[in-house]
């Protein structure tokens, strides 16, 4: 192949030597291009110039010949750099091939069936802003009954966010028993988080829970953007509140828990920071407009609302979501 | 996108001033500003945030993180001059319960 490539380059500069046009030139920089894929260093690009020259004008003075040894000694240095290059760009590589990897697990580890209950619809879009999502849901349900539904935020994104996700996935699975109070759920998993986590890591938690006999939504949060309840009798939201701290700041932690009864045609709307802290360029989304948008399609089902939600808030970021964005609705029906 | 953290200390007294952005850019910087901060048994801290025009979870993190190394060798952190948006956010994550967090008084226009 050497020999290949200095009879390509032998050729290009007798040309240029000729008639030194704009063309001759172009042709010398598509030639380099080649050379680069290739892996050619700079210094050996230097030893085919200068074998070249030696067949063409064997006659010149010795200075110039010495002259291309030191140059190419000192090229040498730039090849290394070059190869260096080559190796990160191929670590690069690798590492995505890595994270795709880690977002597939991610995906197939943190799966979660929605439940199915008589008279209750379920909405939910929970898109990451990177390739690992930091927002996480887990639904806990007898498909009969009960529909619990855990909506947590990891503080940071990433991978350090996604393996500490893995923490409240077992946790709550430890917690089969869908009765469990809210409070109780989350007393349970920040005992898990506090034990495990670095001192400036931390989860917010939002757990609700819909009983069908009693029509009953019970909730409790750790340190969660609080959830809406939309009235539909009275065609007003208010924020469903409860004091509680984030998990994994201190151990033992009391939280409080309330509830609200829903009618038909009421719906909670749980989500993470990604959607109340919308930021465009110019600042940020009013939450009000969130409240509107939902407002507008509260006839709709659940699962209508969510992704209408989703899709104008995207529109608004100029599609290009700065937080990971979670939006879970429970809406009563009948 | 930017941040300053000036930090005075005199024998037990630390205050450190913050102004700016606090989000996942500029958190790196405050953590390691707050990370010169010789702890020691008693310190009493003041962060004066008036000037932070804006802060997300990860700088929720870095105070969070400074918090509990001051606490546990038993001092105390006082936070001033927080705007609406900011308390808001303490008062949430439930945070506003077990820090000493004073509101900015002046107005509250921030």
């Amino acid at each position: 192949m050497p020999q290949e490539i200095e009879k390509q380059y032998k050729e290009i500069l007798k040309q240029y030597l000729m008639k030194q046009t704009e063309r001759n030139l172009y042709e010398g920089q598509n030639f380099s291009r080649q050379l680069i894929k290739k892996n050619i260093a700079p210094d050996e690009v230097i030893s085919i110039h200068k074998a070249t020259l030696e067949e063409m004008f064997p006659e010149l003075p010795m200075n110039v010949w010495n002259s291309f040894d030191l140059l190419i000694e000192m090229m040498i240095r730039y090849g290394l750099a070059h190869a260096e290059h080559q190796s990160l760009l191929q670590q690069q590589e690798e590492m995505k091939v890595e994270m795709d990897l880690a977002a597939k697990v991610q995906r197939t580890l943190l799966k979660t069936t929605r439940p199915k209950i008589n008279g209750l619809e379920i909405g939910l879009v929970s898109v990451p802003a990177r390739k690992m999502n930091g927002d996480y849901i887990y639904f806990l349900s007898d498909n009969l009954n009960n529909a619990g539904v855990a909506v947590a935020d990891v503080i940071g994104k990433g991978i350090p966010a996604a393996l500490c996700m893995s923490m409240i996935k077992y946790g709550m699975d430890s917690l089969q028993d869908v009765a469990t109070d809210p409070k109780k759920v989350l007393d349970v998993i920040n005992r898990i988080v506090e034990k495990s986590v670095n001192d400036d890591m931390f989860i917010s938690m939002f757990y609700g829970r819909y009983n069908v006999e009693n029509s009953l939504f019970t909730y409790a949060t750790a340190g969660h953007e609080p959830a809406l309840f939309y009235n539909a009798q009275n065609d007003e939201f208010t924020e469903l509140h409860a004091k509680g701290l984030l998990l994994g700041v201190v151990a033992n932690v009391s939280y409080e828990q309330h509830a609200v009864t829903m009618e038909a045609g009421d719906f909670v709307v749980m989500m993470t920071d990604g959607v109340t802290e919308c930021r465009t360029d110019e600042g940020f989304i009013d939450p009000k407009i969130v409240i509107t948008l939902i407002h507008s399609m509260r006839h709709e089902p659940a699962q209508t609302i969510v992704d209408s939600v989703f899709k104008e808030l995207e529109k608004m970021q100029n599609f290009e979501l700065r937080d990971d964005f979670t939006l879970v609705i429970f809406k009563k029906t009948s | 996108m930017n941040i300053q953290v000036v930090i005075k200390e005199e024998e037990n007294l630390v205050k450190a001033f913050i102004s700016g952005e606090i989000d996942a850019f500029t958190a790196p910087m405050l953590r390691e500003k707050l990370a010169t901060v010789q702890q020691k048994e008693n310190l009493q801290t003041e962060l004066e945030m008036s000037d932070v025009s804006y802060m997300d979870s990860t700088g929720l993190g870095v105070i969070v993180a400074f918090y509990k190394h001051v606490n546990a060798n038993n001092g105390h952190v006082k936070l001033t001059g927080l705007s609406t948006r900011l308390k808001r956010l303490f008062d949430i994550t439930g945070l506003g319960e077990i820090m000493d967090i004073e509101t900015d008084d002046k107005g509250g226009n921030k």
